[in-house]
């Protein structure tokens, strides 16, 4: 708040050329705030007032205190959510990073092609996710799946695999399929970050003798990290927050057993009809996202300290 | 660079490179040859002896034809390329002119709004979607394209706010004070020189916002309800799933007609996607 008084202070001193440029600041800034503050700001309020209440579609209802939350928490099916949805973020993830990396250093090493495979490696980021899901879909198919046809012909398994069928095997599934979406986007951004490294320091520690296992971990990784941190911090946020892939491939089951925050929140609050729960549902998942976003403002702002 | 004997480069770098190329482009080739495939061959358990899942002898445009006669994909497409290049548009004025004044006029409270921007940029949309329903509801603007054209923009302007901020940030300032000490005002400055200059960044920054709302489906999902005002992610995905039977042939054959757009924008325009995606993650 020291700020806001100082620029109340610099206000009142201002010379008048200083004042049309912070007139002409606003005017710009104006149309940017209004939508923000009506389409983002007021939804904001407006989700946590519905979080104390117990509103329904199209009626109105009165404030109830912290009951909605009271329900989540001894509620089994919000628990088993919330495991999922750190589960979830956890692996894929960490799947995305290691996938990302390797294609990011075998793409570094190529000599031609380079173009055309970054080009068909970014399609699953650019495709609409929900479509490409479908093509999931109808591979993980119990009946029909080419899967396991894949599997079979290959003698990897003899048995049927109900991909979507079980609790373990849902999850599962829906994580590679993250994975497969959101790798693209480890490895471009990476590929971006290691083509910034001079190659000169990886010369030189071949020259002392570093393995090429050595030069990875000494010299690559320590000098990619804020990229990698960055991309981390932004897949951990779309991860924890994903919908689409869940309400695509499980709709949340089988039994309730693979929901995430947002496919939960949307099951209470858009096909039950309990406004109130299913915003305390997504408000749920703030606290987390609130400390992913500070952590990055920080590690941001500690880099430009520098 | 593996150094080293040929067998190494093969097994470190070319064979690994083409699994991932393969298992990248997979569901993308099965969608293709699932959208033409005959119903006659496609519902064969795959234990079957002549389950023949790669190709097909037989294709078909029937699944193509029963998209456009019995459901309303047309209406669909038009929805959807009404909705993101309406939310583009507003989104690339918003954000243009934001950027333009972090980046560059020196204002009390201007640091703040760049990280509240940022911060914005950030929030994903499972986070408000239901209380943004509700907003939706008290403004009438439910079923209708301004609910999306509208509210597409609320990820779409942190989105291009921040990537023009980066842009206008590499345009030398001795630029416009060139044009100004030329006679030009402060307004002309800035839209006869810096944004023609900036051309190549709103072209990324456009177009990869338009991708964003074409791809988006959870507003979509939740603000649109007659099937007549969907676009594409949730007209397939409502109008050819009853209950549990999935329509697989006009399921997929509506999935490539869906993705076509954006990868026949995309292919034209990779470097520019490359650049919004690294360029967005900068801070």
């Amino acid at each position: 708040m020291g700020g806001f008084a100082a620029s109340i202070r610099r206000l009142r001193t201002a010379r008048p050329s200083e004042r049309r440029e912070w007139l002409f600041a606003l005017a710009l800034l104006t149309p940017a705030c209004l939508m923000l503050a009506v389409f983002v700001a007021y939804p904001f309020g407006r989700g946590i007032w519905l979080s104390f209440s117990d509103t329904l579609i199209g009626r109105e209802g009165a404030f109830v205190g912290t009951s909605n939350f009271v329900k989540l928490w001894h509620d089994s099916i919000f628990q088993r959510t919330t495991q999922n949805t750190f589960i979830y973020t956890a692996i894929a993830t960490l799947l995305k990073l290691a996938l990302g990396m390797a294609v990011a250093l075998m793409l570094n090493m190529l000599v031609g092609f380079k173009r055309v495979l970054r080009a068909s490696m970014l399609l699953p980021w650019i495709i609409p996710t929900v479509l490409s899901t479908l093509a999931w879909k109808w591979m993980f198919d119990p009946t029909f799946s080419i899967v396991n046809w894949i599997l079979y012909s290959l003698g990897f398994i003899n048995v049927r695999v109900d991909w979507l069928g079980g609790p373990v095997a849902a999850m599962g599934s829906v994580i590679l399929v993250n994975a497969w979406r959101g790798m693209p986007f480890f490895a471009i951004t990476l590929l971006a970050g290691l083509q910034t490294i001079n190659p000169d320091i990886h010369e030189a520690a071949a020259i002392d003798g570093a393995s090429a296992w050595q030069r990875f971990w000494r010299v690559t990784w320590p000098l990619l990290m804020p990229v990698t941190m960055v991309v981390m911090l932004f897949s951990v946020i779309q991860t924890f927050a994903d919908f689409q892939l869940v309400y695509i491939l499980t709709g949340g089951g089988p039994a309730n057993s693979t929901h995430l925050f947002a496919t939960y929140a949307y099951q209470i609050g858009i096909q039950t009809g309990k406004l109130g729960e299913g915003a305390a549902t997504s408000l749920a998942m703030f606290p987390f996202l609130f400390l992913v976003v500070a952590f990055q403002l920080w590690y941001v702002r500690r880099g430009e300290g520098r | 660079m593996v150094a080293g004997a040929w067998w190494k480069r093969w097994l470190c770098l070319y064979l690994p490179m083409g699994a991932v190329v393969i298992l990248t482009l997979f569901p993308f080739y099965y969608m293709a040859v699932t959208a033409v495939r005959p119903d006659r061959e496609m519902y064969i358990p795959w234990n079957r002896p002549n389950f023949a899942p790669f190709w097909t002898m037989h294709p078909t445009l029937e699944h193509f034809a029963l998209l456009f006669e019995e459901t309303l994909f047309a209406r669909w497409l038009a929805n959807t390329l009404l909705i993101s290049l309406g939310s583009t548009l507003i989104s690339l004025f918003c954000g243009l002119l934001a950027a333009y004044a972090l980046a560059r006029l020196r204002f009390p409270g201007g640091g703040a709004m760049g990280t509240g921007i940022f911060v914005t940029y950030l929030v994903p949309q499972t986070l408000l979607f239901i209380p943004l329903g509700d907003v939706i509801r008290t403004f009438h603007l439910g079923d209708t394209p301004w609910a999306l054209i509208l509210t597409y923009p609320t990820f779409l302007i942190p989105f291009c706010t921040w990537l023009m901020m980066g842009y206008f940030r590499t345009i030398p300032k001795e630029l416009e004070e060139c044009a100004q000490i030329d006679g030009a005002s402060r307004v002309q400055a800035m839209v006869r020189i810096v944004f023609p200059v900036a051309m190549p960044g709103i072209l990324s920054a456009g177009i990869f916002a338009f991708t964003l709302s074409w791809n988006e489906f959870l507003y979509a999902l939740v603000f649109l309800s007659s099937a007549s005002q969907k676009t594409i992610p949730i007209g397939v995905v409502s109008e050819l799933v009853r209950g549990d039977t999935f329509f697989w042939g006009p399921l997929m054959a509506g999935a490539l007609l869906g993705s076509i757009p954006v990868a026949f924008i995309y292919s034209f325009f990779v470097e520019q996607y490359v650049s919004a995606m690294t360029g967005a993650v900068k801070g």
